[in-house]
């Protein structure tokens, strides 16, 4: 009876242990285990370049169909993935218990999402893209068309199939390495709002690009979406760090365009090999932590002479502030090397700004004085910058005046005033002495 | 033989009656003590209202008995987040340093008390200690039985038991007492000459600038009285001996606060000092007494003093420049006549007389000089000399009527008509009595007291508050008026018929159940003894004797009725109407006593459920009882020297909730309070006190414009509201859900339906009510984590999965 049941036991614990070991955590923010939904299992061997990047990077993919009936994210209020890539533009609903608001609510508790929508992208795609700022062109059957910059083939086309090169001018994101060739787009066109400052563009279309019904007349009026306003991959960090891309197209991960070769019209330059491998497989480098992450520790600050860190500051004081700074380099913490982090010293407006300096090991380091104010002052530390997640460190000190005895006691321009007070006196005395006994 | 007798009788007599009166005066004490304790016995032994949790937490943190910790505290995150505060530069000790005082020597004698005890019990006991102040003074002024009288009338004087029953733990608690003792005992030293009385009166006043800013009142009173007497050609060496060492002592005071610098004062005044050479050595000590006084007080001696309360914002700029002015002119004044006197006294009448002319015709031409400069500057300047300060002196209602922060507070409004019955009842018909009594003959006591309720007359006038100061004046008035009343009276029955006066003994003895008479029989047996003013009591006799005893007996009945009736407002004042520490209310219905507990029901959800650190924002009014009760820390508080941070908190309340969110989040607040009344008709709410959070914050921030929430000039919350008052944030947040209790939103309080019923929240989320809706707390939601874009299709999110979360909270209406 025992040795069943302990063995029950040890089965529940060994199904729990990897989910133990391998949860997201603070200390290592890169994913782990993620969900993917397809609308067509055959996309498994379509796009398997990409899944396989994924996989030789560590990452445990679970394939789903979109309407699997058992599709869960979350279980006993614990979320089982650190990860959902949809690559299911079509589907109306998902199976199981996920919606909409499972997939927003995965992701406001800092969890990360792909999504790829495509031509004929459903409501539940648009919604999700719309709920994280992307706005797909609202007319279903719109697709980018570029008749500039297509990518040459050898059939002419309706130049659908763009190539596109504008990316976003950042190292955190895409990697250190240059994109050269330009990457394969065949999709729907999406539009941000400007005001929205979390939403990036990843790839941007060229400015001669519209969305539209490619087998359609153009009608006299413009466009809805045209130009560089169209982004064709876009991606958000939210506040809590989740990081979100959305692609306009679903063909850009797959095997046929990752191998394909591109010449982009009207240039000369032939690539055997489309960029889409290289910025896609950076993209999602970005997009699961393993690049781009920063944490904060051991913010500290003392009187300068001191080595503890004291409840409360008198005005005037002299005081040295440090914190550390590491980044995430995919396995472990790496310093961070910067010449832009700052400190406030801050009370409704910030009182102290200075620019921290580093020693290269992570320690970033200042000092100064405090200001002739009192009040509850904090040091704040608010660093932002494209594409790393947003530090925004603070801690609270008050800063008390002058006790009653800790003004100077004697200052040299009263000097003529005590020396008049004493001669008053003595003069006072001796005249008196000499009114009173002096007949 | 018989002289012998009767002098031995006299003194027999006389020790009867010093033995009678300490026994009246002992239980008048136990009267003003007991007549106090109303509140506790109702309710229960707590703090009351705003301030003294105040003055009760720094008591009871600091038990301030170290004077460089009092002095020196800076009470950080607590108060007022982030400005801070330093308690020792914005307090006035006397209060919190009196009530450790008592609680250290009890625990001495081995008497365990609370603090909060000592606390509680501090204002009656000194109510007992100023009846005995009062009686001092009165004394000095006309005599022991007027003095027993006013000692009496003060002891249950309604405006004083407003401030002073069990619980008011407030400066004014203990200034009362500071005040008339002061005045006991400048009169004292104006009557005996004493240089022993001028230390006191000197220490006295120490005490009394410790304790409240009312101070400025004692120190312009008495240059005042100090002027009449040399315009009415009445300077003495007593005088000189009553004011200057005084004087100093405000002199010190003064330059300690220009100067900031201990040594600097001290040579000024010594340099003033040359002047009079007999009274020289005792004036260095109250030079060198004034002046560590004077800088004892970090209250006074740093500039914050002036704006630290609403009393010194409000008088204290007037009296401010008042002071240092009065003072300095009079003080020179006082020498200028002593030194006329004293060389009058060296030289012949007729080299006076030359002296006279030519000082008279040299200071003429200085004068013209001064006055012309003076002209030429004030012409010169844009302003033509009128700044705001000048404008309060002449016209005291100038705060109030352009600094909104002081108009709003209740208090500082002028009083009406009816609040005079009420605070001082019957001794207002009695006042104009004294006057004339005081008059009889006049002396420089008497004067000094008809100067006193002239002018604090004026002063309550002025605000309600002040009704404080009229309240002992008017003691003092009416005691002597009734004590007059019943001499004259006695007199008159006694000389009529001698078989009379054992008839009206006995029916005094009948109706004894008033102390005041009791006294008032005191003050005739007094009398007889009292050979100081046989004149007085013949001219009485002589102009009294045309009477008929009838009309003697009646009316001295009737002053009898008159004082029963008094005591029965006092007592019903004490009882019902200034007990309520107004942080528990009862109301009586049909079905019974309802209480209302709401305040301590939110602020102890707000010490349990939220963070040490968390801010919570509400009107300054509830800053001291959130810090005091839940232990949070405040953006305002009641000490309302910043203006511009209350300001802020206004603006916020009146914007709508997308702004107020952010400034709210820009001063790290993480909750909100707000008070409401409109569901049980509580008239005191949020929603009442609005329109002064607007003018506050418009004052600061010209873009709140109060005509934007009136209608028609009106202020209404109803359908005709304006929309810029349905969407501000204090109707939001007092309204939120308020029509789910009855359905259609009644408000009670301003007996309307409320005009926006369904609407929701996006920045703030309710997270306690209280059981009667009369407090409740908001929490800032956090920035929301993605921002949306603009494609309308997809369904709302938040307002599903707020309201799922809400109904957890959702209250029923518990009248329902």
């Amino acid at each position: 009876m025992a040795a069943p049941k302990f063995a029950f036991l040890l089965l529940n614990l060994i199904s729990i242990l990897p989910l133990l070991v391998s949860s997201f955590s603070v200390d290592r923010p890169t994913d782990r285990r993620i969900l993917v939904l397809l609308d067509d299992l055959s996309l498994k061997s379509s796009h398997s370049l990409f899944f396989s990047s994924l996989k030789s990077r560590g990452f445990d993919l679970d394939f789903k169909l979109a309407d699997d009936p058992a599709i869960a994210v979350k279980r006993y209020g614990q979320y089982m993935y650190d990860g959902l890539i949809l690559l299911s533009p079509s589907t109306e609903r998902f199976g199981g218990s996920l919606d909409v608001e499972g997939v927003l609510d995965f992701v406001d508790s800092g969890h990360d999402l792909i999504v790829a929508a495509d031509a004929n992208a459903s409501d539940l795609i648009r919604n999700i893209a719309a709920e994280c700022g992307v706005d797909f062109d609202e007319d279903p059957s719109a697709v980018v068309v570029d008749h500039s910059s297509y990518a040459v083939s050898e059939t002419e086309g309706d130049h659908t199939l763009i190539a596109a090169d504008d990316f976003i001018q950042s190292d955190v994101i895409l990697g250190n390495k240059k994109i050269e060739a330009p990457v394969l787009f065949k999709g729907i066109g999406h539009s941000l709002n400007p005001a929205n400052s979390m939403v990036l563009k990843a790839l941007s279309a060229s400015p001669s690009s519209y969305s539209t019904n490619p087998s359609s007349k153009l009608s006299s009026q413009p466009p809805s979406l045209y130009g560089t306003a169209i982004s064709l991959v876009s991606v958000v960090q939210a506040r809590n760090a989740a990081r979100i891309m959305i692609s306009g197209s679903l063909d850009m991960f797959s095997n046929r365009l990752f191998r394909a070769g591109v010449q982009k019209s009207g240039s000369l330059n032939k690539y055997e090999k489309s960029g889409n491998e290289q910025f896609i497989t950076e993209l999602s480098k970005w997009i699961f932590h393993e690049r781009g992450h920063l944490k904060a520790v051991n913010l500290r600050h003392n009187k300068v002479g001191e080595s503890e860190e004291p409840s409360m500051y008198r005005i005037n004081d002299d005081l040295e502030f440090s914190v550390e700074i590491f980044e995430w380099s995919g396995s472990s913490w790496v310093p961070h090397v910067s010449k832009d982090v700052q400190v406030q010293f801050y009370m409704m407006s910030p009182y102290v700004l200075k620019t921290l300096s580093t020693n290269g090991k992570g320690l970033y380091h200042t000092s100064f004085k405090v200001p002739d104010v009192y009040g509850v002052f904090q040091f704040k530390v608010e660093y932002q910058k494209l594409g790393y997640t947003s530090l925004s460190l603070s801690k609270q000190i008050p800063v008390r005046p002058f006790k009653h005895n800790e003004y100077e006691r004697f200052i040299t321009t009263a000097f003529p005033y005590y020396g008049a007070s004493f001669s008053m006196m003595a003069g006072f005395f001796i005249f008196s002495g000499v009114y009173l006994y002096n007949k | 033989m018989a002289t012998q007798e009767t002098s031995q009788s006299a003194t027999f007599r006389h020790a009867f009656g010093n033995v009678l009166s300490f026994a009246v005066l002992l239980l008048i004490g136990v009267m003003a003590f007991s007549i106090r304790l109303f509140s506790v016995i109702k309710y229960e032994s707590v703090i009351h209202e705003f301030d003294p949790y105040f003055n009760y937490r720094v008591t009871q943190v600091r038990l301030v008995f170290v004077y460089g910790i009092f002095a020196n505290s800076f009470l950080r995150d607590q108060f007022v987040y982030p400005l801070g505060r330093v308690i020792g530069g914005t307090v006035y000790p006397g209060l919190t340093l009196t009530a450790g005082t008592l609680w250290r020597i009890l625990n001495s004698m081995n008497i365990p008390l609370s603090v909060e005890t000592v606390c509680v019990f501090t204002a009656p006991v000194f109510s007992a200690f100023a009846s005995l102040a009062t009686y001092l003074l009165t004394k000095e002024i006309k005599g022991a039985g007027a003095g027993l009288t006013a000692a009496a009338l003060l002891a249950m004087v309604p405006s004083y038991i407003s401030r002073s029953v069990a619980g008011s733990y407030d400066n004014e608690a203990v200034a009362i007492f500071a005040l008339i003792f002061t005045f006991y005992l400048y009169i004292k030293t104006l009557n005996t000459g004493s240089l022993f009385y001028a230390t006191l009166n000197a220490i006295a006043y120490f005490y009394m600038v410790c304790s409240w800013g009312g101070y400025t009142f004692i120190i312009n009173l008495i240059p005042m009285h100090v002027l009449l007497c040399i315009v009415t050609g009445r300077y003495s060496p007593r005088l000189y001996i009553a004011y200057a060492p005084l004087s100093l002592n405000v002199v010190s005071i003064r330059m300690l606060n220009i100067t900031f610098r201990r040594e600097k004062a001290a040579s000024s005044q010594a340099s003033s000092l040359i002047s009079e050479v007999k009274l020289g050595i005792v004036r260095v000590v109250m030079v060198v007494l004034g002046t560590l006084l004077a800088a004892l007080v970090p209250v006074v001696g740093f500039n914050a003093v002036m704006t630290s309360e609403h009393f010194a914002s409000f008088l204290g700029h007037a009296a401010n420049l008042q002071m240092s002015f009065s003072n300095s002119v009079v003080f020179i004044i006082i020498h200028v006549v002593a030194l006329v006197y004293y060389i009058k006294g060296i030289l012949s009448p007729q080299m006076f007389k030359v002296a006279v002319t030519l000082v008279v015709s040299v200071g003429m031409v200085v004068c013209f000089a001064v006055l012309a400069v003076l002209i030429a500057l004030v012409a010169s300047s844009p302003t033509k000399g009128w700044s705001g300060r000048s404008l309060s002196l002449l016209d005291p209602t100038y705060a109030s009527k352009y600094i909104p922060i002081i108009a709003s507070v209740s208090e500082h409004q002028p009083p009406t008509w009816p609040s005079y019955f009420m605070d001082i009842n019957v001794l207002a018909f009695l006042v104009p009595a004294g006057i004339i009594a005081c008059f009889f003959p006049l002396s420089d006591a008497s004067s000094f007291a008809v100067l006193y309720i002239v002018t604090s007359v004026y002063f309550s006038g002025v605000m309600v508050r002040l009704m404080l100061v009229l309240a002992p004046a008017a003691c003092i008035m009416s005691g002597i008026a009734l004590s007059e009343a019943f001499d004259a009276e006695n007199f008159l029955i006694k000389a009529g018929d001698t078989t009379k006066v054992t008839q009206n003994d006995v029916k005094h003895e009948k109706s004894e159940d008033t102390i005041k008479e009791r006294s008032s029989r005191k003050s005739k047996k007094k009398d007889k003894e009292n050979i100081e003013r046989p004149s007085l009591v013949s001219q009485v006799e002589k102009r009294l004797l045309v009477l008929p005893l009838e009309t003697s007996v009646i009316a001295v009945f009737l002053l009898v009725l008159l004082g029963a009736f008094y005591v029965v407002h006092c007592v019903w004042a004490a009882a019902e109407a200034y007990s309520a520490p107004s942080i528990v209310l009862t109301s009586r219905s049909h079905d019974g006593l309802h209480v209302f507990d709401d305040f301590r029901e939110a602020y102890a959800w707000l010490s349990h459920n939220t963070e040490v650190d968390d801010k919570v924002a509400s009107w300054w009014d509830y800053g001291y009882q959130t810090t005091a009760m839940a232990n949070r820390t405040v953006i305002v508080d009641n000490n309302t020297w910043n203006n511009t941070h209350i300001a802020t908190v206004g603006t916020a309340m009146s914007s709508p909730e997308k702004a107020a969110w952010d400034i709210f989040n820009s001063l790290d607040v993480k909750y909100v309070l707000v008070v409401f009344g409109g569901l049980v008709g509580y008239p005191s709410d949020d929603i009442n006190k609005f329109l002064w959070m607007v003018r506050i914050g418009g004052g600061v921030f010209p873009h709140i414009k109060e005509p934007d929430y009136l209608r028609d000039g009106q202020y209404r919350i109803d359908s005709q509201a304006t929309p810029t008052m349905l969407n501000c944030l204090m109707y939001k947040l007092s309204y939120f859900r308020f029509v789910e209790t009855d359905g259609r939103g009644f408000d009670r309080v301003r007996n309307t339906e409320i005009g926006k019923k369904h609407f929701k929240l996006t920045h703030f989320e309710e997270v306690f009510t209280t059981h009667h809706w009369m407090v409740r707390i908001y929490k800032l939601k956090s920035p929301r984590n993605r921002i949306r874009g603009k494609t309308k299709k997809s369904k709302s999110k938040s307002g599903t999965s707020t309201s799922s979360k809400r109904s957890g909270t959702r209250k029923k209406n518990p009248w329902q």
